[in-house]
């Protein structure tokens, strides 16, 4: 049964099989592959607050209309260490890494999101 | 009162185009029992009969089969016009389109199952199209291409086997000998 199905594959549909396993192996490359962040941006309100290079480990405070958010940077990645919103959905996203991810603290207002050298899409898009 | 009869022509072509959509009709109701990994990840049965219609009666005849199945199974399912209309009949429509290049392929190289890939490729390009363009109009939908890609080669193939293997059945009458089931 299986030989027997073998035997239908012609030398073209080799071809073909081994063409489309190489597009999507580049597909997925391409499109999950994700360069590592350089830097983090901070909002506050909708307005950048700061741009951090991830070199450099540090911690700062945002101040938003429930209280100050704490982001944390090291080891080239960044989070959200403390926040005063109620559900703490920014915090438990945890440590961020590549570009295009982002932790947002809604109810205080706060925004952390990394970028890489080029821009290529972000995870938010309104 | 009278009755009124509505009759129309209908030639032997048009008979057995009715009967090969209803076959691919048949495997779309049959896959729609199956239940599916991923939302959208469907093996496309129903495409088998259009790979085996191409190869027997030519590209016309297949569209014909595959469009009268997009379009009569989305009234089986009640979703006419819907967004799921759309988007199978946006992946017939590309698969077609493809095919109508894929056919002419030296057939001693390529057999359906190159067929078969290559309008499966062109099955989600004509879907992802229409998702970015119209229904999910958001860049986010990016990573879900290499799995549908993923999934569209592996049913590619195996779609393209089964008609390979149905083409090769009807060709080679087969003797009088039970085969081992096995």
């Amino acid at each position: 049964m299986y030989a027997s199905a073998l035997q239908q594959i012609k030398l073209g549909d080799w071809l073909t099989l081994l063409l489309g396993s190489i597009f999507i192996a580049l597909l997925a490359h391409k499109l999950w592959g994700g360069d590592l962040a350089d830097k983090a941006i901070i909002r506050s309100g909708g307005k950048i607050f700061r741009e951090v290079s991830l070199s450099l480990d540090q911690q700062i405070d945002v101040s938003g209309p429930l209280g100050i958010s704490r982001i944390s940077i090291r080891k080239r990645k960044a989070r959200i260490s403390s926040d005063p919103s109620p559900r703490q959905y920014c915090v438990r996203q945890g440590w961020l890494q590549q570009a295009g991810e982002i932790a947002l603290c809604l109810p205080n207002q706060v925004s952390l999101e990394l970028a890489g050298n080029t821009k290529k899409y972000d995870s938010l898009n309104y | 009162m009278t009755a009124s009869i509505i009759k129309f022509d209908s030639t032997a072509e048009d008979h057995h185009i009715a009967r090969m959509a209803a076959v691919a009709l048949g495997l779309t109701v049959l896959e729609s029992a199956a239940p599916s990994p991923l939302p959208g990840v469907k093996p496309g049965l129903a495409n088998i009969v259009t790979l085996i219609v191409l190869a027997r009666y030519g590209w016309r005849t297949a569209a014909w089969v595959s469009l009268l199945r997009v379009v009569a199974g989305s009234l089986l399912f009640g979703n006419f016009l819907s967004p799921g209309f759309f988007l199978s009949l946006s992946g017939a429509v590309f698969s077609l389109l493809v095919l109508a290049l894929a056919q002419h392929l030296p057939s001693r190289w390529f057999g359906p199952v190159s067929h078969s890939i290559y309008a499966a490729f062109a099955h989600i390009t004509g879907q992802m199209l229409v998702v970015y363009l119209w229904l999910i109009p958001h860049t986010g939908i990016a990573y879900l291409i290499p799995i549908f890609a993923t999934a569209a080669l592996v049913f590619g193939t195996v779609n393209g086997l089964i008609a390979a293997r149905f083409m090769n059945n009807a060709e080679t009458p087969k003797p009088n000998v039970i085969e081992n089931p096995a």
